[in-house]
């Protein structure tokens, strides 16, 4: 007999069952076959100890196979490790928004969302946000946006200005907070308040990203202690240079990125 | 001490907001470590350096 795990739950099945048999005669719907962490049509033989998930097409599954999906996806280990973490945003415009989503997407499982601001027109060219959007408080749009990605993870949002009287009460319980604002003024009072008024707290910042410039440009550099800095270090957004997708969403994602290591304890860049 | 990994001379009386002033830099968009300890804003005037110090200034650069 093998003892393999199927949507979370412990499984036996005889030497010899096959994958996609297996999977059809726990769920006849079954169009979506994970085994070991990766999406296969191919039929094959089950070893001990396989984990597989079995999913209906176009369909939320329940909770725990979602839990189990992203297991398998991100392996045990990642999945435990970010699920019990707590990330800070502070700011949700073109680097805030896009790094929520991607962690959402991850499954970090606290996230506390800030802005003070409200979706404009002007926004919707590089910030995660549709027209449908238009007036709401960004807090309160990233936290609807990252419900329908991930249903199960617990998000914070609030509608306010962070500066140096407040940013430990909200943030003081994050492993890590993404500096994500617009105005440098705002990066450099967040940072230093963070930096100097907490001993456990790790920063992500962007800073550099305006502009059509390549792609390459945009580093993750470990700039403090406790500081990594996502962006070119150079250009910043003026008249005649916007801020753009593009470069904007890499800059998020590398920072994304470098939560998501320090979640894993790692600590270079 | 070392600035941004530049070596440049300590010289008698030098604050970090001499530094940053010398630097060019606009205080409101900065950063500063020491020896790996952020220096609060508040101490910037008072805040005294030293040969072998090691400095960090990071610049933020608006966009986001």
């Amino acid at each position: 007999m093998l003892h393999i795990t199927c949507n979370g739950k412990p499984l036996t099945v005889p030497d010899g069952a096959l994958l996609q048999q297996t999977a059809h005669q726990q769920l006849p719907t079954a169009s979506v076959v994970i085994l070991n962490g990766f999406q296969t049509a191919e039929e094959q033989p089950l070893r001990d100890s396989d984990s597989i998930t079995v999913i209906e097409k176009g369909v939320m599954p329940p909770e725990d196979v979602l839990e189990h999906m992203m297991a398998s996806r991100h392996s045990p280990q990642v999945h435990a490790r970010v699920k019990q973490a707590c990330v800070g945003i502070a700011g949700l415009g073109g680097l805030g928004s896009n790094i929520a989503a991607m962690l959402a997407r991850t499954g970090v499982g606290h996230l506390i969302l800030v802005d003070f601001d409200t979706v404009e027109p002007s926004n919707l060219n590089r910030q995660n946000y549709y027209v449908s959007h238009l007036g709401m408080p960004k807090a309160e749009a990233t936290a609807a946006l990252l419900h329908e990605i991930n249903p199960f993870i617990h998000i914070e949002h609030h509608r306010v200005r962070i500066n140096a009287s407040n940013a430990v009460s909200i943030f003081g319980g994050c492993d890590i907070v993404c500096e994500a604002f617009d105005n440098p003024d705002c990066k450099a009072e967040l940072v230093s308040t963070l930096l100097s008024e907490t001993r456990h707290i790790r920063i992500v910042a962007g800073s550099g990203m305006a502009g059509y410039g390549s792609c390459n440009e945009i580093v993750t550099k470990r700039r403090m202690s406790r500081l990594y800095v996502c962006g070119d270090e150079k250009t910043a957004a003026e008249n005649g240079v916007g801020l753009m997708a593009p470069r904007v969403s890499v800059c998020a994602g590398h920072q994304a990125n470098m939560v998501l290591r320090l979640l894993l304890d790692l600590d270079t860049p | 001490m070392k600035v941004n990994g530049e070596s440049i001379p300590a010289s008698e009386g030098l604050t970090v907001s001499k530094l940053l002033e010398q630097k060019g830099y606009q205080v409101n968009r900065i950063a500063v470590e020491v020896n790996r300890d952020i220096v609060p804003k508040a101490q910037y005037d008072t805040y005294a350096l030293h040969e072998d110090d090691v400095i960090e200034i990071v610049c933020f650069m608006g966009g986001g």
